[in-house]
């Protein structure tokens, strides 16, 4: 059996992930980036609007981006902190994701965005900032085209 | 150097008392195991090897090695990682083949205890084997070598997988508290700490097992425990791997240090090789990245990571590199880890030469699995087999987690390395079972919602190595009878 690579590498690239229309990325949408049968799936349960649906135990979570509302009630239930949500307003992009590391940042703090791998790709700016069972739901203001790529933060402090 | 804030955890660590470490005047925390208050004031050297008195680090941290076996109050070969701190105490460092104790203490005879059910280990399988006997009417009395109940999950700061009936979604250490409080409130369960079972007798009725408890003075008071049946759940070990400077004191288990950080609050060093891909070694090292450690890289033998994609992009997205089919070739430092050189292997686990790099590091965590700690059941006279999918020597046991002992069950990582659901459901059944012999009614529509809940869990692809082994477990337990 081959080896997919992201069973090397520890990084999806925007090809695996199904993508959201304009409309719905307007609206705010969750990204599930969970490619993997593994047993788990609080994702469901946590969803108020049943967007989120799985077979079994250990299918792959699969969304339907008509039902999500972009709340992100998912992004800190998830145990593989692997949702993050999505919306574009006019120019600017807004990604939430789970963040539980020191220090958490603070609204309206600049901070720079990284990618999947970790690289600083530019510069965003701290608009939300919620804590949930002692994750941080964290929403960051970036460039519209850069949505898809920003999966991590790191505060300038 | 202990940790002053943490994103998820906030140390209870109690009183600061006094202790002396070579006659030196050190302080500690009441609740801190006393390794781990030498870790705290720096002392990375614990004890010497047998042979060739090479120094000896803290390595497992939860009583299962023998690198930090010291003298406490004039009594030698105490695991210092599964003793507490307290005010006064003596600590040592012991030549290798330690002299007998320095002081002699008051014979405090032998008492008999009895109950139902003997549960041995206060971990997640063995805390649900408790409470799941006690639902069904039997007097329990659980038993832990350590100082705290919760086994494992006290260092699980993650939120756990599964489904909601697993408490999935939850972290280990909240589920461990639960738990506890579930079992203190319980008034048909007497909990034993500090506590090793060391002898399995001959008994005309039921079982009877010698155990030792640990008291504060460092003398040990002995029971006979008499018993209907009895659950094993004592865990298992970690793995160690072959390559030069092993030994060096900075090698750490990748729980080890787990525990160090996640239970005590305390840092082993600054920056880490982690060594192995499995959810332990990526969990672990995303761990050290919230308790303000630099992971310096994570390695892996096999070409593809080992645990889950989920807590691989985790660390990915903080800039730690994962390098796949590459190994640690050797350890340096003097007298404790200064640094590391890893290399690419081939397919056939052969070296490539020229592809070395050297990482930086005063950590080195091998999370290269675990084995089944087996040798309480073997003193039963259970069936013992190697099967490598169940992760090494493991007893042989039915669905209802019966070992060819009548009486004798087992339960979580000591029936073959898996997780801690699987451990709490199979913990639930074993639990179930050895109420059912010790004469109790049970209810055995729960255990085939407990076999069901377990068959999911072990369905994907990530279930396969659990899977096998339980099926080769089944297939000998069925020869057997």
């Amino acid at each position: 059996m081959s080896l997919k690579d992201y069973e090397r590498t520890g990084t999806i690239t925007v090809d695996e992930i199904k993508m959201p229309s304009e409309e719905h990325l307007k609206r705010g949408v969750a990204i599930i980036e969970c490619v993997q049968e593994i047993p788990c799936n609080p994702c469901v349960d946590a969803c108020p609007f049943g967007a989120i649906s799985m077979e079994k135990l250990n299918a792959t979570p699969k969304i339907d981006y008509d039902k999500c509302k972009g709340c992100g009630k998912c992004v800190s239930v998830c145990p593989g902190l692997a949702i993050f949500v999505v919306r574009i307003r006019g120019e600017n992009g807004f990604v939430t994701l789970p963040y539980e590391m020191l220090p958490i940042p603070e609204k309206g703090e600049v901070v720079d965005v990284l990618n999947r791998e970790g690289k600083v790709i530019g510069e965003g700016e701290i608009t939300n900032v919620r804590v949930e069972n002692r994750t941080g739901v964290i929403t960051v203001r970036v460039d519209k085209n850069l949505i898809m790529e920003v999966r991590n933060i790191c505060p300038k402090r | 150097m202990r940790i002053e804030e943490h994103p998820i955890l906030s140390f209870e660590r109690g009183r600061k008392v006094h202790f002396y470490f070579n006659g030196k005047k050190l302080y500690g925390y009441e609740n801190e195991s006393i390794a781990a208050a030498l870790v705290a004031n720096g002392i990375t050297q614990l004890s010497k090897s047998l042979k060739y008195n090479r120094p000896r680090g803290f390595f497992c941290g939860i009583g299962k090695c023998a690198s930090c076996r010291m003298r406490v109050n004039g009594v030698p070969n105490v695991r210092i990682c599964i003793e507490n701190v307290r005010e006064g105490l003596e600590v040592e460092t012991q030549e290798p083949l330690a002299e007998l104790p320095s002081r002699e203490f008051d014979d405090k005879g032998i008492d008999t205890l009895e109950c139902d059910v003997l549960v041995i280990g206060g971990g997640p399988a063995g805390l649900c084997a408790s409470l799941e006997a006690a639902k069904s009417d039997a007097d329990v009395i659980v038993v832990d070598e350590n100082f705290k109940l919760g086994g494992q999950l006290l260092k699980q700061t993650h939120k756990f997988f599964g489904s909601k009936h697993e408490m999935a979604g939850k972290r280990g250490i909240d589920i461990a508290k639960e738990l506890e409080k579930e079992i203190i409130e319980n008034n048909r369960i007497r909990v034993f700490l500090k506590s090793s079972v060391f002898g399995y007798y001959e008994s005309d009725h039921g079982h009877l097992f010698g155990m030792a408890q640990r008291l504060d003075d460092m003398s040990e008071k002995v029971y006979k425990v008499k018993c209907k049946s009895a659950v094993i759940a004592s865990g298992a070990s970690e793995n160690f791997l072959v390559f030069p400077n092993n030994d060096l004191p900075g090698v750490y288990g990748a729980g080890g240090v787990q525990t160090l950080v996640n239970v005590y609050g305390v840092l082993p060093g600054k920056k880490v090789l982690m060594v192995g891909s499995g959810n332990v070694g990526l969990i672990v090292s995303y761990q050290l990245l919230q308790a303000g450690m630099e992971v310096k890289a994570v390695v892996e033998a096999l070409p593809k990571i080992g645990g889950y994609f989920v807590h691989a992009a985790k660390l990915r997205r903080f800039g730690v590199p994962i390098y796949v089919s590459h190994t640690v070739k050797e350890v340096y430092g003097e007298d404790k880890v200064e640094g590391a050189t890893i290399v690419e292997i081939d397919k056939n686990w052969r070296e490539i030469p020229g592809t070395e790099k050297r990482i930086d590091c005063d950590v080195v965590c091998l999370a290269v699995g675990l084995s089944p700690s087996v040798r309480v059941v073997s003193l039963t006279g259970a069936d013992i087999r190697y099967i490598p999918e169940a992760g090494g020597y493991v007893a042989i046991h039915d669905d209802c987690m019966e070992t060819t002992k009548r009486g004798i069950f087992v339960a979580g990582d000591l029936s073959g390395i898996e997780e801690a659901s699987i451990a709490m459901l199979e913990g639930k059944l074993a639990g179930l079972y050895s109420a059912k012999r010790a004469g109790k009614d049970v209810n055995e529509d729960k255990a085939d919602e407990y076999r069901k809940r377990l068959e999911e869990l072990r369905a994907g692809p990530f279930g396969e190595r659990g899977r096998i082994a339980k099926e080769k477990i089944r297939r000998l337990w069925k020869e057997c009878h």
